[in-house]
């Protein structure tokens, strides 16, 4: 007995040392359920980011490098991926990683009934556990997305001990092998994770203790930063960012985003439409003339995002720069309106009914109107313009992809023929062939030459219209160092301290 | 008494039965599948159908219902589309922080109306009434969530006098936990306590010009046993009966005022379930606050036979 009580005293201490090592984040939404199997939301990732390992990660200028798994390397045909597996690694709950688990993984995201991940590793035939520490994924089709796949959710590793007990309610106490494992959760209010001692690169994480705290409101969020009870915040509003660069207490970090935001334009979902928008590829040309992708950026987003025209920003090696973003030119557009046939065009421009979005909406309908638009804008409820948009029911679009790693992750399913995002209709079998090529290669130079004759036909068909790209904007204390920003917005832990 | 109960409750059950009918109708009359909010940004056909067949979402609504029925008479109130969190965990994880808030906004409202409303009343047509009711004016008209924000601005930002937001358990630390829903319960009860201030002093006024009120002055009794004995017990009734009202409708959630401050309430909980069309999270919740809603109206009427002995509930007494 005596002992015990030592033990909850000892206890009881730790938790008094260790609230001076806990970081509190600020996040904008409260995560989905907490399953790499099953989540679908950004920022669900953020959690996952600190809980569960994956078998790859990135770097911050996007390239591939060994987490759990420590090498890899590809057949000659490129349909077999042979991992060597890091050792002693252990799961939280003591079980040991190993190519078991790996094949267990992998499995699992292919099979489990509702996964959001079975999409990405599709092109997974079987796995084969070579030894403890080797597996060898074998491919219907050769498929060099996948490491960037591996990089992502698919890739994270849960304990197949836990996912066996828990079953479907694994994502309600999720068992991982990364730097933090989890504590509790409470709805809309905290996730709280705590430090794993066993976790194989243990010293390089500062933190006993990490609690996540969704606040939607930006500038709560923000306020909550600054007044303390907060350490660092995720996705600061561009209109906020003014005012966080002048107090000396906070620092900002920031990185140019892997997405998009754009206008997708109907043409033939179901069938034709049949207006002039949809069936002249001239006045889809003359509208995207009439946009002033800079002076966007200025009005809406201060100036503080990146204007572009392609599925990955300009600073993304993947971005075709034979295919420059086009200058505004009004002349032109009408001049195009009129070889088309017309005087005035009209049709509706769907936005989702945020602030924000109904502002660019505003700033597109005065800047086409010069060309001859006239724009009605329809604000709709997210939930409600996703319905609409996979009806048909919508003449343009103002919705973005919030990206991946690959850029197959970006093009793919939206130009692809009938594939599962291509919601304007657009089909061209050459195009599908590019993409497929693309696919097929881990070449850098021959993929970005497949990518590069696919957009030539994509591009100039204007059934996307790419505005900009968005930046990820972080605040955090400035006590609060060793932070680094990376393109796909998570937050990682390794290496930041506080004072 | 018990036979005034036993019926309440009785035409509690038919009033639940529509409510319950009408949260599950309305709700699939929105647009927005939730399967497509769902399914994720990938939005992959597989993982679409495998959730409309999970939830019965390709069954006609009837047979929805009957699904539904069938687990609630059990006492399930089903699972969380979203989070896969039981429905009936997520409302008893919240209940305790809704109704600390409400029972704590009504206290402040109370403690700020009662004394002004009477205060105006003996007072009329005084500084302090004219005062009073600049300050009610503006208690109603000012947005909560303007007055949330500029508060945290202020007190905790400026001042660094309170935290900005969040929410303890008081089982965890009472203090803390005071300390956080001091700004949110404040935000609530100033803007009912306008509304429950003009309704104390115009009751007053009434109260005070009745008769009985009269000839207890003339009985000689001093002013203050005439206010508050005589005149303020049965002034209180229309002010019980908005404040039972309005204590009703902090239980389903305060909207607005949890979103600036996290707390995480009925209010946040309803906006992202609906939000997200979790289906049973919004109808398990708006049940639930429904029979809240039922009992904070019982015991506001048999309140009244409290406060004023000559009403007598069910006829015998």
């Amino acid at each position: 007995m005596g002992g015990r009580r030592w033990l909850v005293f000892l206890a009881f201490l730790l938790v008094v040392f260790a609230q001076g090592r806990t970081l509190r984040i600020g996040l904008a939404e409260d995560p989905d359920i907490l399953d790499p199997d099953l989540g679908r939301t950004f920022v669900g990732r953020i959690v996952f980011a600190s809980l569960c390992d994956k078998l790859f990660d990135i770097t911050p200028d996007l390239k591939i490098v060994p987490q759990l798994a420590t090498g890899y390397s590809w057949s000659d045909d490129g349909k077999t991926l042979t991992l060597s597996l890091r050792r002693g690694v252990k799961f939280h709950d003591g079980t040991t990683f190993d190519a078991e688990a790996v094949k267990f993984n992998l499995e699992r995201s292919l099979t489990l009934p509702g996964s959001n991940r079975k999409s990405e590793v599709k092109p997974i035939e079987s796995v084969g556990v070579v030894d403890p520490y080797t597996v060898r994924i074998h491919l219907k089709a050769p498929f060099s997305p996948l490491l960037a796949q591996l990089a992502d959710r698919a890739g994270m590793m849960v304990s197949p001990k836990a996912a066996r007990e828990l079953g479907e309610n694994f994502g309600r106490s999720p068992v991982c092998s990364g730097p933090y494992k989890f504590v509790e959760r409470v709805a809309q209010d905290r996730i709280v994770l705590e430090k794993f001692q066993e976790y194989w690169n243990k010293d390089a994480f500062a933190f006993d203790r990490v609690v996540f705290l969704p606040i939607p409101d930006p500038s709560v969020r923000l306020a909550n930063l600054q007044a303390g009870d907060l350490d660092l915040i995720e996705r600061v509003a561009p209109t906020d960012l003014g005012a966080v660069r002048k107090d000396a207490r906070l620092k900002v970090a920031s990185a140019v985003g892997l997405g998009y935001q754009g206008i997708t334009i109907n043409e033939s979902n179901p069938k034709p439409l049949g207006t002039p928008l949809a069936k002249d590829v001239r006045v889809r040309e003359a509208f995207e003339l009439s946009l002033d992708r800079e002076a966007i950026n200025q009005v809406v987003f201060n100036g503080e995002f990146v204007p572009g025209n392609q599925a990955v920003p300009p600073t993304s090696p993947w971005y075709i720069k034979e295919l420059p973003m086009p200058k505004r030119d009004v002349a032109k557009a009408r001049a195009l309106l009129k070889e088309a046939g017309y005087d005035r065009v009209s049709f509706t421009l769907m936005v989702t009914n945020n602030p924000q979005a109904i502002q660019l909406g505003q700033v597109i309908q005065s800047m086409a109107k010069e060309a001859g638009f006239d724009i009605k804008l329809n604000a709709v409820e997210f939930a409600t313009a996703l319905d609409l948009q996979e009806a048909g029911k919508y003449d343009a679009f103002q919705i973005g992809w919030s990206g991946r790693i690959d850029p197959d992750g970006n093009i793919y399913i939206f130009h692809a023929c009938g594939a599962a995002l291509n919601e304007t209709g657009y089909c061209d079998p050459k195009v599908d062939e590019y993409l497929n090529k693309a696919r097929s290669t881990g070449d850098f130079a021959e993929r970005y030459r497949y990518y590069k004759l696919a957009a030539e036909r994509y591009l100039p068909d204007r059934h996307i219209i790419y505005l900009y790209h968005p930046k990820w904007f972080w605040a955090f204390t400035n006590k609060l160092s060793g932070f680094t920003p990376y393109p796909d917005g998570l937050i990682r832990l390794r290496g930041v301290t506080m004072k | 008494m018990w036979t005034y109960l036993f019926r309440r409750i009785m035409i509690a059950i038919p009033t639940l039965f529509l409510v319950s009918v009408m949260v599950f109708s309305i709700q699939r009359l929105l647009p927005g599948d939730p399967a497509l909010v769902l399914a994720g940004e990938e939005r992959d056909p597989e993982v679409i159908a495998y959730i409309r067949s999970k939830y019965h979402l390709n069954d006609p609504l009837p047979v929805q219902y009957y699904y539904w029925m069938l687990r609630l008479l059990q006492g399930d109130l089903g699972e969380s589309i979203r989070t896969k969190a039981p429905v009936t965990d997520v409302i008893l994880q919240k209940l305790p922080v809704t109704i600390e808030l409400a029972v704590l906004s009504m206290v402040i409202a109370l403690a700020i109306a009662l004394p002004a409303g009477v205060i105006s009343a003996i007072r009329k047509e005084s500084v302090f009434d004219y005062l009073a009711n600049v300050l009610a004016l503006s208690g109603l008209s000012i947005p909560n969530f303007w007055l949330g924000i500029m508060l945290i601005l202020l007190v905790s930002v400026r001042l660094g006098w309170l935290p900005a937001s969040g929410y303890v358990s008081p089982l965890e630390d009472l203090g803390e936990n005071l300390r956080r829903m001091l700004m949110p319960a404040f935000v609530l009860g100033s803007g009912l306590a306008a509304a429950l201030m003009r309704q104390t002093r115009s009751a007053m006024l009434e109260v005070l010009h009745s008769d009985y009120i009269r000839t207890a002055r003339a009985k000689g009794l001093r002013e203050r046993i005439v206010v508050y004995r005589h005149a303020l017990r049965n002034a209180l009734i229309p002010v019980v009966t908005l404040a039972g009202l309005q204590l009703g409708a902090l239980l389903s959630g305060a909207v607005i005022t949890e979103q600036v401050f996290t707390i995480p309430g009925f209010g946040k909980l309803i906006v992202d379930a609906v939000f997200n069309r979790d289906y049973p999270m919004v109808q398990g919740v708006v049940l639930f606050t429904a029979t809240a809603y039922i009992l904070v109206n019982l015991l506001v009427d048999l309140a009244y036979a409290w406060i004023n002995p000559r009403i007598r509930l069910g006829g015998k007494g």
